[in-house]
């Protein structure tokens, strides 16, 4: 038992004994800030055993588990979604008053006439003799619809009459036809914008514009409403210092007469920065072409401006032709592209030959008889005056725009408020001096940030004691709401 | 799924690759000539850059004369194509005033409602002539008539939905619809072969878009159940919702929808299905009512139904029909409802009164004839361009049926030699379909008769044999059949 003992202390000794003269090596032997310190290379050689044994090792990964059928099975079960659409609430259940007879200037809702200032008839050209025959006629020719796209057999030859006499008429190359007006600008935007382009759009402009910039991919750039100086900024700060731009696309887009204001955009001013900065220009004249202008060629001419520096023009034929769809006029160049690129012109049935039909004589009604133009002028200017001092609202439109836009003068704080209160406006004129009128509603979709307001459409077709009634009756409704509150 | 022999696929590629480096070749010299005389505007980015219009100015202008014939009469079983020259290599085509009495295989006159109708055309004109022809008004505005409020009404006892509601144009239905139903956190499952104006909308509507196997069931639930396990991407929150949209009839396919697998599908998943009926809706179903009716899937099913008007009805316009709550939503938010001017009067007529024909309302059984006649006219003339041995797409008792060309040589062809024997086809090419399917597309109407069904079938066989478009064995005819086993016994 004791030599066992005494054997293993002597091993442990040794051992021992052997460790300390491991460390003890003159090698070993290191001094750090003048502290002797032994044995370290014992343990760093050590230390970089371990390393090396690591290194040699794969990197931990956790294990990848699919979803199991079961899971995904239990994740399927589980999942419950959206409704399909959010509950309906009081105000969704609005339903707009129903028209028993043409809307012209004057119609019937419920059994009783109305003034309506709803219809941007601008011209009065609903339900102009002229028109109603070619219409006829050409229902009675080509029936109503076209069965087919333009590529594919939908191509009638008052298709084409009627691009070559808007084209004619506006002092363009070539035009193309839409079948519906909201389509024109979400076609026609995304045909020339692309991804990495610039542009630079106004903030009021209407949602067919916004979708199309949408769809277009296109790097978009807001100013301020109708603000030439943001506009100027932007240009500026867009193209300074920056060669790239020299090499990418860029366009400003503007409305002529603005949907959600009633405001004129001043092109020759647009014109001049856009040629200092070298940009194209998307000009919308929905609601200005048969308006301005001494011959109702729109802004251009309004503004004195040559069309062919403007490089695309839009227009929708649902305002003052009294017509539906829209068009795009410029250059062979510009409409010749869109006949292959314009998803809404290539995937989509042409416009019913008899709406093309009453477009070309509405152009044609129009150069025949200016006297509607001025008719139409002094109508916006007899509106406009009568309605100078209603209490509670103020005019923000141009004084040349059709669109009369009234606007509050004390907001609620929200649009939704706003529009409340307008739409009581609206609603006490319809039920009890029987003057038509409608408010600005936004749709869920729409960016665009401007107040609210009512809008009266002017029409040629209004006499004067159709204006002189809506005056009154507006001042009697505005001070019999704003007394309530 | 459509297999392209390897021979076509090789020789088609090498057409295009030929066409493509002349292309270039072209390009190079108007590079030069261009450079040499200055004539692009100075500062200003070119309005296509590069290769972006390289396929209209190289490709489609040689062969432009097929598509956008212009016509002079109403699109009906025959119609007079105007004739067009170039003076300068297709660059350009001007119009003559000659014209061609051509028969109509192209246009989507399903019933034959395009021409004028004894019941319809008198009323639209009376409509027209107490409603004019416009309403310059948006629907909230001062644009809905007492018309408008009957169409809608009469849209959804036909589709047999609870409510529907109607705007002027089909394109601007889907791409205007999807952005108000769903938007970001939601799922849009798609048919890769959708029309534009789906994937349009589905663009729009800001929504993550994920796309299945052309009419894939099987595919479809692989996707869905992909999608609901894995959630969003990046956050991997669970969708807010799905919505699977198909179409009735694929237009560039003549393919039904496999609606009833479909159905089940997203039931089990809780996805929502849109169908979008332009083609289907009145030219299939034993009363006219589309895919549902024809498959016998129940409307409740569907959530969301779409359809248009330009097709079997010969109007103009689209609509959406679903749940009362879906419509007064719709009507509340949708900005085509808010901001695009309303269906025109006499359109809307158009469309009741083409309704009523369909039903049988107008007091004749006119409407269950021209159904029954479509229907024999589109599987007799099927059949027989199968036997004759065309490789011809689609399902039967579709109106629509493309006939494979393949070769992009063969489009123009095939186009010109049917145009001079007076039989008017269209044909499409990329970009609406893939560049290598290229394919001729025959409409069948019901106003066609059997004779110029015959008289279509001699002359595209005729085509057929010159372009080298029978790509499958022509079936023997039955009295050569016939007398062979004659001969047998």
């Amino acid at each position: 038992m004791d030599t066992m003992l005494s054997a293993f202390e002597t091993m442990v000794k040794s051992v021992s004994d052997w460790v300390t003269l491991a460390c003890d090596t003159p090698f070993a032997r290191a001094v750090v800030f003048g502290v002797p310190i032994r044995g370290h290379l014992l343990v760093e050689g050590l230390l970089l055993v371990v390393i090396l044994f690591l290194l040699s090792q794969k990197s931990y990964k956790p294990p990848k588990r699919p979803l199991t059928k079961k899971e995904v099975d239990e994740l399927c079960d589980e999942w419950v979604p959206e409704p399909l659409i959010p509950t309906i609430s009081e105000e969704m259940k609005y339903e707009p008053p129903v028209l028993e007879s043409a809307a012209g200037p004057h119609t019937v809702i419920n059994g009783k006439e109305v003034v309506n200032f709803t219809s941007a008839n601008y011209l009065g050209l609903l339900g102009n003799d002229k028109l109603q025959e070619s219409c006829t006629k050409a229902l009675e020719k080509y029936g109503v619809g076209s069965c087919g796209p333009r590529g594919f057999y939908g191509t009638i030859d008052v298709h084409l009459d009627c691009e070559a006499r808007i084209a004619k008429f506006l002092g363009t190359s070539d035009s193309i036809l839409y079948s519906y007006g909201l389509s024109t600008m979400f076609s026609t935007i995304p045909a020339f914008c692309k991804k990495g382009d610039i542009v630079v759009v106004d903030e009021g402009v209407h949602w067919g514009i916004q979708n199309g910039l949408h769809l277009s991919r296109s790097t978009i750039i807001y100013f301020k409403h109708n603000d030439m100086t943001s506009l100027q900024s932007i240009l500026e700060n867009v193209t300074h210092d920056n060669k790239r731009t020299k090499k990418i696309r860029r366009y400003i887009i503007v409305e002529a007469i603005y949907q959600n204001s009633g405001q004129v955009a001043p092109l020759d001013e647009i014109i001049r920065l856009k040629e200092k900065y070298r940009f194209r220009v998307i000009l919308d004249e929905s609601n200005s072409i048969g308006v301005l202008g001494g011959s109702g060629r729109g802004l251009t001419e309004h503004c004195k401006v040559p069309i062919e520096k403007v490089d695309i023009v839009t227009a929708a034929m649902g305002h003052a032709l009294a017509t539906e769809g829209g068009f795009c006029t410029g250059s062979a160049r510009v409409i010749d592209h869109q006949r292959l690129s314009s998803s809404g012109y290539v995937f989509s049935a042409s416009l019913p030959p008899y709406l093309a039909s009453a477009a070309i004589t509405a152009i044609d009604v129009l150069e025949d008889s200016p006297n509607l133009i001025t008719k139409l002028k002094d109508n916006i200017a007899t509106l406009r005056k009568g309605l100078s001092d209603v209490k509670g609202l103020e005019i923000v439109s141009h004084p040349e725009s059709p669109i009369v836009f009234l606007r509050l003068k004390k907001s609620t704080g929200s649009i939704k408020g706003d529009l409340q209160v307008l739409e009581d406006i609206a609603d006490h004129l319809l039920k009890e001096h029987d003057v038509f009128v409608a408010t600005s509603k936004r749709a869920i979709v729409d960016k665009c940030k401007l107040p609210a307001g009512i809008r009266l459409y002017v029409s040629a077709a209004h006499t004067e004691s159709d204006l002189g009634r809506a005056c009154e009756s507006l001042k009697k409704a505005t001070a019999r709401i704003f007394e309530g509150q | 799924m459509i297999t392209i022999p390897y021979l076509t696929a090789l020789t088609t590629y090498f057409s295009y690759g030929l066409l493509f480096a002349f292309g270039q070749f072209r390009d190079f010299f108007r590079k030069i000539v261009d450079w040499w005389s200055h004539s692009s505007l100075q500062g200003y980015a070119p309005i296509c850059l590069g290769l972006e219009d390289f396929y209209i100015r190289r490709l489609y202008l040689r062969i432009q004369d097929c598509f956008n014939r212009p016509i002079s009469s109403p699109p009906d079983a025959w119609f007079d194509v105007v004739e067009r020259i170039s003076n300068d290599n297709n660059k350009t085509l001007k119009r003559t005033t000659r014209v061609n009495r051509c028969l109509n295989l192209g246009s989507y006159n399903y019933l034959g409602f395009a021409a004028a109708d004894e019941y319809c055309t008198p009323r639209v004109i009376e409509t027209l002539r107490k409603f004019s022809a416009s309403t310059c008004s948006t629907r909230v505005d001062g644009g809905t008539t007492t018309l408008h409020a009957e169409l809608e009404e009469c849209v959804a006892n036909f589709v047999e939905k609870p409510a529907a509601i109607v705007f002027g144009m089909g394109y601007v239905t889907n791409s205007a619809i999807l952005p108000v139903l769903i938007g970001k956190g939601g799922l849009i499952i798609s048919d890769s072969l959708n029309h534009n104006s789906i994937v349009n909308g589905a663009r729009g509507s800001g929504a993550t878009i994920r796309v299945f196997q052309h009419n894939t069931p099987s595919h479809l639930e692989k996707v869905l159940r992909d999608q609901i396990a894995e959630g969003q991407p990046r956050t991997h929150r669970p969708w807010k919702k799905i919505i699977v949209v198909v179409e009735g009839i694929y237009s560039m396919e003549g393919e039904l929808c496999k609606l009833p697998e479909i159905v089940s599908i997203c039931k089990k998943y809780k996805a929502y299905v849109y169908l979008d009926e332009a083609h289907s809706i009145g030219a299939v179903g034993k009363t006219g009512r589309g895919v549902c009716e024809l498959l016998s899937v129940d409307t409740a099913d569907v959530d969301v139904m779409m359809g248009t008007f330009t097709k079997s009805f010969g109007s103009c316009g689209g609509y959406i029909a679903g749940s009362k709550e879906l419509i007064q939503y719709l009507k509340y938010t949708c900005p085509a409802h808010l901001y695009a001017t309303s269906v025109s009067p006499p359109a809307a007529q158009q469309i009741i009164s083409s309704i009523k024909v369909i039903l049988g309302e107008d007091g004749s059984s006119r409407g269950a004839q021209k159904l029954a006649r479509i229907r024999e006219n589109s599987n007799f003339f099927r059949s027989e361009l199968q036997k004759m041995g065309f490789e011809v797409l689609g399902d039967n008792d579709s109106p629509v049926m493309p006939i494979m060309l393949y070769n992009p040589a063969k489009i123009p062809a095939f186009s010109r030699e049917c145009l001079k024997r007076n039989v008017a086809v269209v044909t499409v090419a990329f970009p609406a379909t893939p560049l290598l399917l290229a394919r001729a597309r025959i409409c069948i109407s019901a106003a066609h008769s059997r004779e110029d069904l015959i008289k279509a079938l001699e002359v595209i066989s005729t085509v057929g044999d010159m372009v080298g478009v029978k790509y499958f064995p022509a079936e023997p005819k039955k009295q050569q059949l016939e007398g062979d086993r004659f001969k047998l016994d």
